[in-house]
């Protein structure tokens, strides 16, 4: 769904995703529903195509008996509710430390270089926005990025390059290290539960 | 090193399926009802007996910890799991959730009976996505094999678990903005007291743990807490997960028994500092937040809460982030005050213009562009923000910036006079 298609005065939930905050309020204790504002903004960010228009925060501060500002102040807070529209494919590139150390500068060159835009902007046709985040939480597959929802790990510029292409043509890469590593396991092999990983070959 | 046969983490690589039924292979489920019917006196002193502390960085005592949970009452007692898991350098939450859901749900059915609780949230950071996804499947799939709800896994005890996702802020990993968070507010911490124990979630009692500690929880309890002790130094105990990250040939997470050297650690696990032990520069032992260890010191240092706490360190959540010689570690730190910046919850004043001026200073110290005597002056900064704060975010700001100027003066100094020459040459 485009951003601009949910940019209006407008917004409700689909019939599908009042169920899901159904489900999700009655995780929480009688009159605690307020509990619910961030899976319920995650929701309504994603039905608006990946930000969250006004009229979604107040559709959900009125679906939980919140007050309004209580429901922005959540939505500012917090950075991965974005307020302005973002593209179809949100690169999130990881720069903390360890990230640093393995070389993310040259991922966010070979972002720029590949999509021709500076951090924090977004490609003409809507397609891509490139943005520097905090640690994603995957240092040993470092340097990493979030596209979305998933990781992509063990990057290079060339692989990185390589990824957007893949974006760019409609396909879905596969998610995770992107040199076949097994999770956190060191490249050349695991250290221990080496029985483990000759059984599972 | 630590042999198989005495790992938790059996599936720490994905290696097997994180389903149920292989991790009731890997023993996960066995006999949980069992270790219930002992009830919850010898739980808890099992727990303190087996001197486990607590895997998130704080490092309190876990059996301690559940003690101060009072006897049950018309309030209901709350277990929340932090897996808001985002310190720069720790990504051992992560492999526990993904690959091994079923024996953190185990633990949080065996706490949450020592706790008096029947409710328990799991608060996962909100980038943890395919993560979050399998735990969620994995809780479906306990409910419906009777390991939770009513009369968990044949327990007598009745047990809910609800995943909970965060949407991205750091500060939430700290206990009390975890609890304002989970009440649908802004991540910002309480002032303590009140103590979760006394007044948390929903202003009931309430206990958070690491998800770490409360997976550990089940090997523990089935094989004993002498079993546990057996590993590390005393008041040091156990098995654990550690990060190894940055300048190695094989950057990976291990477990390991605490105490081991760090050296042996890097080299046995990491395939060594990149370019060999002589090539090392530093080594922040513990996550972001505690302070840098120059080569000398990590030569000899053990990784264990008290040796690096001796070495004005701390072993934190174990994430070890190595960095060679060709380091620019004035840039590697400065950058660490950019997290903290970023992160910061701007509640307390100290803090968020404390470490935002940090940072803004720390750059500059990055070009050379400052005084030697500003060393001095952010040294003294960092001491008016350590300890004056709702929190401990303050202090896990400033500490990166103490050790750097602890232990690489000499290297900013000559920053300094290198853009001073430069200058004057211009």
């Amino acid at each position: 769904m485009s951003a601009a298609k949910q940019s209006g005065e407008k917004f409700s939930f689909t019939s599908e995703n009042a169920a899901r905050a159904e489900k999700i309020v009655a995780k929480y204790p009688a009159g605690r529903q307020a509990s619910a504002v961030i899976p319920l903004l995650d929701i309504a960010q994603r039905q608006s195509g990946g930000w969250l228009p006004q009229a979604a925060m107040d559709h959900v501060a009125d679906y939980l008996e919140m007050p309004r500002i209580r429901v922005y102040e959540v939505a500012s807070f917090y950075t991965m509710f974005n307020l302005k529209p973002v593209g179809e494919h949100l690169v999130q590139v990881c720069t903390t430390t360890p990230c640093w150390l393995r070389g993310s500068d040259g991922i966010v060159g070979a972002c720029k270089k590949k999509l021709g835009i500076g951090v924090g902007e977004t490609t003409p046709d809507g397609k891509f926005t490139v943005v520097e985040v905090e640690c994603l939480g995957a240092c040993v597959n470092a340097p990493m990025v979030q596209i979305n929802d998933d990781y992509y790990e063990d990057l290079d510029p060339e692989l990185m390059e390589k990824l957007l292409d893949t974006l760019a043509s409609g396909k879905k890469p596969g998610i995770g290290s992107q040199t076949g590593r097994r999770g956190s396991c060191a490249q050349s092999g695991p250290t221990s539960l080496k029985e483990k990983a000759k059984s599972n070959a | 090193m630590l042999e198989d046969k005495d790992r938790i983490f059996t599936n720490l690589y994905g290696f097997e399926d994180w389903k149920l039924a292989a991790a009731r292979r890997r023993g996960v489920w066995d006999n949980t009802a069992d270790i219930i019917k002992k009830g919850q006196p010898w739980i808890v002193e099992e727990m303190k007996n087996s001197g486990l502390r607590g895997r998130g960085g704080a490092g309190f005592p876990t059996g301690m910890k559940w003690s101060f949970m009072p006897k049950p009452s018309d309030k209901p007692h709350y277990l929340l799991i932090n897996a808001d898991e985002s310190e720069p350098g720790t990504c051992k939450d992560r492999d526990i959730l993904r690959f091994d859901p079923h024996r953190l749900l185990e633990g949080a059915l065996l706490a949450a009976f020592a706790i008096h609780a029947h409710t328990v949230y799991i608060y996962i950071r909100g980038e943890f996505y395919n993560e979050a996804s399998n735990i969620q499947q994995a809780i479906d799939e306990a409910y419906s094999y009777g390991l939770l709800g009513k009369n968990a896994a044949g327990s007598g005890w009745d047990c809910d678990i609800y995943l909970h996702r965060g949407a991205g802020a750091y500060v939430c990993g700290e206990e009390t903005a975890l609890m304002e968070s989970l009440e649908g507010k802004k991540g910002q911490p309480r002032n303590k007291p009140p103590f979760p124990a006394g007044a948390g979630l929903y202003a009931c009692p309430t206990t958070v743990n690491n998800v770490e500690t409360i997976a550990a929880v089940p090997e523990i309890l089935r094989r004993g807490a002498s079993w546990f002790a057996g590993f590390g130094r005393p008041k040091n105990s156990g098995t654990k997960l550690f990060c190894i990250s940055g300048h190695v040939n094989q950057p990976c997470n291990v477990e390991e028994a605490m105490s081991i050297p760090m050296k042996e650690l890097i080299e046995k696990h990491a395939g060594g500092v990149r370019g060999g032990w002589d090539n090392l520069l530093a080594v922040i032992p513990g996550g972001s937040s505690t302070p840098i260890l120059p080569k000398e010191i990590c030569d000899t240092v053990l990784m264990d809460f008290d040796a690096l706490r001796d070495v004005k360190s701390g072993l934190g959540t174990a994430g070890l982030i190595v960095m060679d010689k060709s380091t620019d570690i004035i840039y590697a730190i400065a950058r660490i005050s950019h997290f903290y910046k970023h992160e910061s919850c701007g509640q307390c004043t100290p803090c968020r213009e404390g470490v935002a001026w940090l940072w803004r200073t720390m750059m500059r110290m990055v070009r050379g562009n400052a005084t030697v005597e500003e060393i001095d002056t952010m040294l003294d900064v960092t001491k008016e923000i350590e300890g004056r704060t709702i929190c401990a975010f303050g202090d896990g700001a400033v500490w990166p910036v103490q050790g750097l100027i602890r232990h690489f003066k000499p290297q900013m100094i000559e920053r300094i006079e290198q853009y001073r020459k430069q200058a004057r040459a211009a």
